[in-house]
């Protein structure tokens, strides 16, 4: 490894400021694209947070300060931004950067896709963005866009604008980024693979890549042409769709939004389990507990999210409900795999905490609670009393959107070494982590207990039951907590990359492949791979001698336990030891 | 590459048909996977026809229009015209994987004749049909569907016509091919969703 020290050039060195940007515009190098990714995606998420703050000062107490319109747009917007434009993209930022340095490629198998995807998610972006300036401002339908609120019936006050229309054409455009990349990183992962790293090798986070791949390869189009069919309901078909009156049908529209939305709750969420997997395994300073059930877990959970779509419809009376209440309660199963291993992996470990692995257990605490609450809504009976109050909005916050932000957090911390070759400063990362941490337990636990109390969501303004007035205040108040945790994140970002203490090419003692390159890596990533035995080659690398001898020691490597595979222990090669 | 030393590995004579023996690059599974995700995207649209048919009381266009009786000739004998069309542009494929660039040129160009052949009669179905877009759900999801599916046809026909120019400027051999294996998937699925599904429950559910 220690050849690779010197490898890494300056590009940028006394070039001048616009061949650096331009070299960013035209770059096809999955890691600038990665990192970019983060950077929109990042921006996006701080604008998606200012406009829940807008909400949270609405709602602090009874009474309004901004119209119904305003709000409607408000929470439109913060739902379209957080999902499309944050959550979204900022898997993908992760999955661009690390999966094909975690498989030992030299970049994704269709670098030019790559950078395309990239550039039509901003573009999407952008439209989405540019509806603020149109007449009759944004969608305000609210991030499912449920007809007929979504057409110009004849019944609505003030029948939705171009703003619609552009949230259906963006949502298109962000939809076909994210196909093009699912294509990518699926040929990527079945054919880009180094020497020796076999399917049972792959780090967990490269699995969660694979089945997030194939989710979104089969479940976008599907929300494709559902927008199409809004577009042309709008546009042309008047409503022949999705208007009742005009022989259309509202439920086709949510069969087929929620039969793409419902897996992109795992295509949010998966990401962020790989990335906790993969900082467990490091900061415990054992293996992950139960690879294997660990990836078969992910998939339980990637086909089952096939044929759960429908209970977000239990009270339309319009869907099967024995079937869908128990495909939902399965879900439980293979999550709860993944979170006894998670807990077992974390037990008599070694363990230490730096912020990434803050971020992680605070990850495993505030699934824990998404994931019961989604259990209490998957009965049909405790789901028709508590449809559309805040005890829904509490449930998919905790899950989707805080456990994932928590998750991506956990890699921000963990791969910023490796992206920037520095760390992020430790003690702002904690200050940070017990805002956040604190602050949105206060957002949306209250919020679960709002909604108990039976406080529909999608509202600007409410009646002043008692509590309410209470609970609503703890809520604003978290939200802000949550907010200077941000700003702490954010002023973090700046300084470290400014004054963060150096990072050599493996500051953490990783266990798969990135760490075997320099931080941050060369352009062609790896100038040698060491040999790959297990699903942690540099732990072998590390350790392997040491351990070789030791009866006791073994390790997942690949057929290991069928009959045809090459023995249980780690056994590092000539070249390996020579590097080591 | 000491391809030709190493002898191959048996392959599957249904994978032999569809892309060759030769190792599969990144650009075919590319193709591959961006296939399933148009198979997902129709079956979307579809799924959409079949519930409005399904469960609506307003089905047939709303001004009275509908499609003649008899007037289902043009449409099947496009029909088999187009779906007959994966059999040249599957020649040239195994023209091609014999290093024969003459005869997979000319059975693209069939291929190019004919697709265009059927997008200028769906033209004429579009200016003959008595009912517009706005005229109910089957004439929305009638434009939507043929609509798409003709789109699908010309970017198909685009991308074959690219590759036939880059043919006449002698690109492609027996181990370079991606391209024309990648064509011959794509245009496969054209006509498969035209035939098996479009065609039938478009022309045949008014």
């Amino acid at each position: 490894m220690a050849t690779l020290a010197g490898a890494q050039t300056t590009p940028y060195a006394g070039a001048n400021v616009w061949r650096t940007v331009l070299e960013w515009l035209t770059t096809v190098d999955h890691k600038k694209i990665g990192i970019m990714y983060l950077w929109a995606a990042g921006a996006f998420g701080l604008v998606g947070m200012a406009f829940s703050l807008v909400m949270r000062t609405e709602l602090a107490q009874a009474g309004t300060i901004i119209s119904a319109e305003t709000y409607n747009s408000i929470f439109t917007m913060h739902g379209s931004v957080m999902i499309f434009l944050f959550l979204l993209p900022v898997g993908a930022a992760f999955m661009n950067y690390s999966m094909p340095l975690q498989i030992g490629a030299l970049d994704m198998a269709f670098p030019r896709i790559n950078a395309l995807s990239f550039w039509i998610f901003l573009f999407g972006g952008a439209l989405l963005a540019m509806s603020f300036a149109v007449e009759g401002g944004t969608a305000s339908a609210g991030w499912t866009a449920y007809p007929p609120v979504t057409l110009d019936t004849g019944n609505n006050a003030e029948p939705p604008g171009a703003g619609m229309d552009m949230w259906l054409v963006g949502v298109i455009l962000l939809g076909q980024a994210s196909i093009f990349g699912s294509v990518n990183f699926l040929v990527t992962i079945f054919k880009m693979r180094a020497p020796g790293m076999t399917m049972w090798r792959l780090p967990l986070f490269t699995w969660t890549t694979l089945v997030t791949g194939l989710l979104i390869l089969l479940s976008t189009p599907v929300l494709a042409a559902a927008l199409v069919l809004g577009f042309i309901d709008r546009n042309g078909a008047e409503g022949a769709f999705f208007d009742p009156a005009n022989g259309g049908q509202p439920l086709l529209w949510q069969n087929l939004f929620w039969f793409y939305s419902h897996p992109a709750v795992y295509i949010m969420i998966l990401p962020a389990m790989g990335i906790v997997s993969d900082v467990f395994g490091v900061f415990t300073r054992r293996p992950i507990f139960g690879y294997r059930s660990m990836v078969l877990a992910l998939v339980g959970i990637g086909l089952l999210g096939f044929i759960v779509w429908a209970h977000h419809m239990f009270t339309t009376g319009g869907v099967f409900l024995p079937f869908f209440m128990g495909a939902t309660f399965l879900i439980a199963v293979p999550t709860g795999v993944k979170m006894f291993n998670w807990i077992a992996t974390m037990w008599r470990g070694s363990n230490v905490f730096p912020t990434a692995m803050l971020f992680s257990v605070g990850f495993l605490m505030l699934f824990l609670i998404g994931g019961i609450t989604g259990v209490f809504h998957a009965a049909v009976p405790v789901d028709f009393a508590l449809h559309d109050t805040y005890f829904v909005v509490g449930h998919f916050h905790y899950t989707m959107s805080i456990a994932a932000t928590f998750g991506f957090l956990a890699g921000c911390y963990y791969w910023f070494p490796k992206m920037f070759g520095k760390f992020m400063n430790e003690g702002l990362g904690k200050l940070h982590f017990w805002l956040l941490f604190i602050g949105v337990n206060l957002v949306f636990f209250t919020q679960l207990l709002l909604g108990l109390d039976g406080m529909p969501r999608r509202i600007n303004d409410y009646v002043a039951n008692p509590g309410w007035e209470l609970m609503n205040m703890l809520i604003t108040i978290g939200a802000f907590v949550s907010a200077a945790g941000m700003m702490v994140f954010l002023y973090n970002v700046f300084y470290s990359l400014k004054w963060g203490e150096r990072a050599g090419s493996d500051p953490w003692e990783g266990t798969t492949l990135e760490w075997a390159t320099t931080s941050p890596p060369p352009a062609h990533n790896f100038d040698s791979l060491p040999e790959i035995r297990s699903e942690r080659p540099l732990f072998d690398l590390r350790f392997g001698e040491r351990l070789q001898d030791d009866p006791h020691y073994h390790v997942n490597n690949g057929h290991n336990g069928n009959g045809h595979g090459r023995g249980g222990t780690a056994q590092p090669s000539e070249s390996a030891r020579e590097e080591g | 590459m000491a391809a030709s030393a190493v002898p191959h590995k048996r392959v599957h004579p249904i994978r032999s048909f569809l892309v060759g023996d030769e190792p599969m690059t990144t650009g075919l599974w590319g193709i591959i996977f961006f296939i399933f995700s148009e198979i997902m995207f129709f079956a979307g649209l579809i799924a959409a026809m079949l519930a409005l048919h399904s469960d609506t009381l307003l089905w047939e266009p709303t001004n009275g229009g509908h499609r003649v009786e008899g007037d289902h000739l043009l449409p099947i004998l496009f029909t088999v015209l187009l779906v007959s069309t994966s059999i040249p542009m599957q020649l040239a494929a195994f023209a091609i994987r014999k290093g024969n660039r003459k005869a997979m040129l000319i059975n693209m160009a069939i291929v190019l004749v004919v697709g265009t052949a059927f997008i200028i009669n769906q033209y004429f179905e579009w200016e003959h049909a008595d009912f517009g877009i706005s005229d109910g759900p089957y004439a929305a999801t009638f434009y939507t569907l043929t609509g798409f599916h003709g789109a699908h046809v010309i970017g198909g026909l685009v991308f074959i016509f690219a590759q036939w120019l880059r043919g006449l400027l002698g690109h492609f051999d027996a181990k370079r091919n991606t391209a024309i294996e990648a064509a011959t998937l794509y245009w496969h699925f054209v006509g498969f969703v035209w035939l098996l599904v479009i065609f039938p429950l478009v022309f045949f559910l008014s």
